[in-house]
């Protein structure tokens, strides 16, 4: 019998011929990558367990990227700021995205991506559960704690339970002109709970699939995690390749599934049947269609995040936003530096995508985490009372973006901007038929 | 390594489903250190704090985990309904609960990466029940877990329940965690 791409990996990285689901094996680490919420616990407990003057394995293969507290004046989020950047030093590392540097990043999951680290074939941890958005490269990728990540430190390894795979599975050739693949992992969070995918990898095929760029692609697998998914995976194509090579000169390897390789399950989906989607508060399956919702009131609307704030979620965002005036404040924050400048340069019809959004009443943030999460309460787009939002993020439990009083809508750019026009839940549909005739 | 284990004893404190790490430990406390041991108590403090109010202490609600003021809650033992842990993988969620004094949780289903950073850091016991008892106990309750027979005694309410083995990875949770048990198996040297 055939193995998975989930199961190939794993099985190649534990020096076995194959590997079956509920195994337990050690696997070789190829990246490990950290941050400033999460990086100096990791930092020490590697200190504490191997020595204040340990070394790490590889310091090739360790990459810090600050991205959570940046612009706060939190004294103590800026300290643990200061940690990683001792850490690196007195380590050497030569993959630190420092703050204040030109090589400042954002968003960790989109900047790994960017900087090439996202490479088929390989083993990623990192200390944070939206690590799983690399597998839209064809990775084995999944988020750990500070103790799973300082053992990697000291040793480049890390014993994984090997999961079964659910297969989900998209017809169609190409996305309809409303939708988004946040409509599609909204969806089939919505049909199979916020633990419908636990300790399982949830793998997305098809045509449907094959069409989707790798930001979209990307914005599906960063949410296996709001299903329980230990891991999200696409396989491999020319898309992937295309946007690889453009990134690294490292080697990479394409691993596909077997024809034959077994499934927990299957799951079949048409991309014509599929309406723009929204979680209502306070969990990513509380489904409902933007339509059931259609007039629902609102406060406030944030664009940004790994999964909601790439380039591709801000055109689609604009491409609704121009010409029109909010009606609420508005909130845009790009993932990466990168993003960021891609603001300056993207237009349509001429017009940068950062004027479209200034021009419309929008306010702009620098790239990172920000109100995705709440974080401190001078943190950029906070929801810091009973504010009802919408959201291009991917969580809603109560309090991720603030205050437990407040109230979080998830939805696709194209949801959140027709809704930031008109102040309340709007089917996208209205404005993208305008748009077309 | 087979000594007895110890049973764990102690009030119960009963949470619903879905128990996400933001309402573990919100996110605007994630920035305090793990290390000192004066700032780490912040986390007892908060430990639980998102959780919205009225289910917090089921079934009568509004009842904090840690009483204002503490940084050490009096509830021993957590009983909750499913998927308790999903959301983010911030390791502080475990080590807040261990820190306010929490040594074991009780739910039917747990989000993988919490179960895993409980049993690799060795903050405290995620065990797993046979059915959902956050309706049947209730917070107070004086509870016993039996670790060495998978029993949970409920001394208040006079009930006993089976609760299901550790499995594959007991090793590591009686070896303390995940360093511990590299240690005992030659992975990572001594120092």
């Amino acid at each position: 019998m055939g193995m998975t791409l989930t199961e190939k990996i794993l099985a190649k990285h534990s020096g076995k011929d194959r590997v079956s689901p509920g195994d337990n094996v050690w696997v070789d680490v190829d990246i490990l990558m950290t941050h400033d919420v999460c990086g100096p616990p990791a930092i020490g407990i590697f200190q504490k367990q191997f020595g204040e003057n340990a070394k790490v394995w590889d310091k090739e293969k360790l990459v810090i990227i600050p991205d959570h507290y940046i612009f706060t004046a939190d004294k103590y989020a800026n300290r643990n700021v200061d940690i990683l950047r001792a850490f690196a030093a007195e380590q050497d590392l030569p993959y630190f995205y420092d703050v204040g540097t030109d090589s400042y990043k954002g968003v960790c999951h989109v900047a790994l991506a960017e900087e090439g680290f996202t490479r088929p074939g390989d083993v990623l941890f990192g200390t944070d559960s939206h690590t799983c958005t690399a597998g839209a490269f064809g990775q084995f990728a999944t988020g750990i704690g500070n103790t799973d990540a300082a053992f990697i430190m000291g040793t480049g390894k890390l014993w994984v339970k090997v999961p079964e795979t659910m297969r989900f599975v998209f017809e169609g050739t190409s996305m309809p002109p409303y939708l988004m693949a946040k409509d599609l992992i909204l969806k089939i969070i919505g049909d199979i709970g916020v633990d419908g995918a636990t300790y399982r990898t949830m793998e997305f095929a098809g045509p449907g699939i094959k069409a989707l760029t790798m930001e979209d692609r990307m914005t599906l697998t960063n949410m296996a995690i709001e299903a329980g998914g230990k891991n999200g995976v696409v396989e491999p194509d020319a898309i992937t390749e295309a946007y690889v090579k453009a990134r690294t000169n490292h080697p990479y390897e394409l691993v596909y599934s077997d024809p034959d390789a077994k499934y927990h399950s299957e799951r079949y989906y048409n991309l014509e049947e599929i309406v723009p989607m929204i979680a209502k508060p306070h969990s990513p399956d509380n489904k409902a269609t933007a339509e059931e919702l259609e007039g629902t009131y609102l406060n406030r609307a944030y664009i940004g995040s790994c999964t909601g704030g790439k380039l591709s979620d801000f055109r689609a965002a604009a491409e609704i936003i121009q010409s029109n005036k909010v009606k609420i404040d508005t909130f845009i924050v790009p993932a990466t530096t990168e993003i960021a400048r891609g603001l300056e340069t993207e237009t349509i019809f001429g017009i940068p995508l950062i004027e479209i959004f200034k021009e419309a009443g929008c306010q702009i943030g620098n790239a990172s985490c920000a109100a995705c999460l709440g974080g401190p309460s001078d943190t950029f787009g906070r929801l810091n009372s009973d504010e009802i939002c919408i959201s291009s993020t991917n969580r809603n439990y109560p309090g991720r973006m603030g205050s437990k009083q407040a109230q979080v809508y998830l939805a696709s750019p194209y949801t959140v901007a027709a809704s930031a026009i008109t102040g309340v839940i709007t089917d996208p549909r209205v404005f993208i038929q305008e748009t077309v005739i | 390594m087979s000594t007895t284990l110890k049973p764990i004893k102690g009030k119960a404190f009963v949470l619903g489903k879905n128990i996400d790490t933001d309402q573990i430990i919100p996110a605007a406390h994630l920035v305090y250190s793990l290390d000192d041991p004066e700032e780490r108590k912040f986390y007892g403090k908060y430990a639980l704090s998102g959780v919205p109010s009225a289910e917090s202490g089921l079934p009568q609600g509004n009842i904090p985990l840690t009483k204002e003021g503490k940084t050490e809650s009096e509830f021993r033992i957590i009983v909750a309904s499913d998927n308790f842990g999903c959301g983010s993988s911030r390791e502080h969620a475990p080590a807040c609960l261990e820190i306010a004094g929490v040594e074991a949780i009780i739910t039917p289903t747990y989000a993988r990466i919490f179960y895993r950073n409980c049993v690799d850091g060795g903050f405290l016991i995620p065990f797993e029940s046979y059915e959902d008892l956050s309706k049947e106990v209730h917070t107070g309750d004086e509870l016993e877990i039996d670790q060495e027979n998978f029993v949970l005694k409920n001394h208040t309410q006079g009930k006993e329940y089976k609760i299901k083995p550790l499995g594959s990875v007991a090793d590591i949770v009686r070896a303390g965690g995940i360093f511990e048990y590299a240690r005992q198996n030659g992975m990572v040297a001594k120092i």
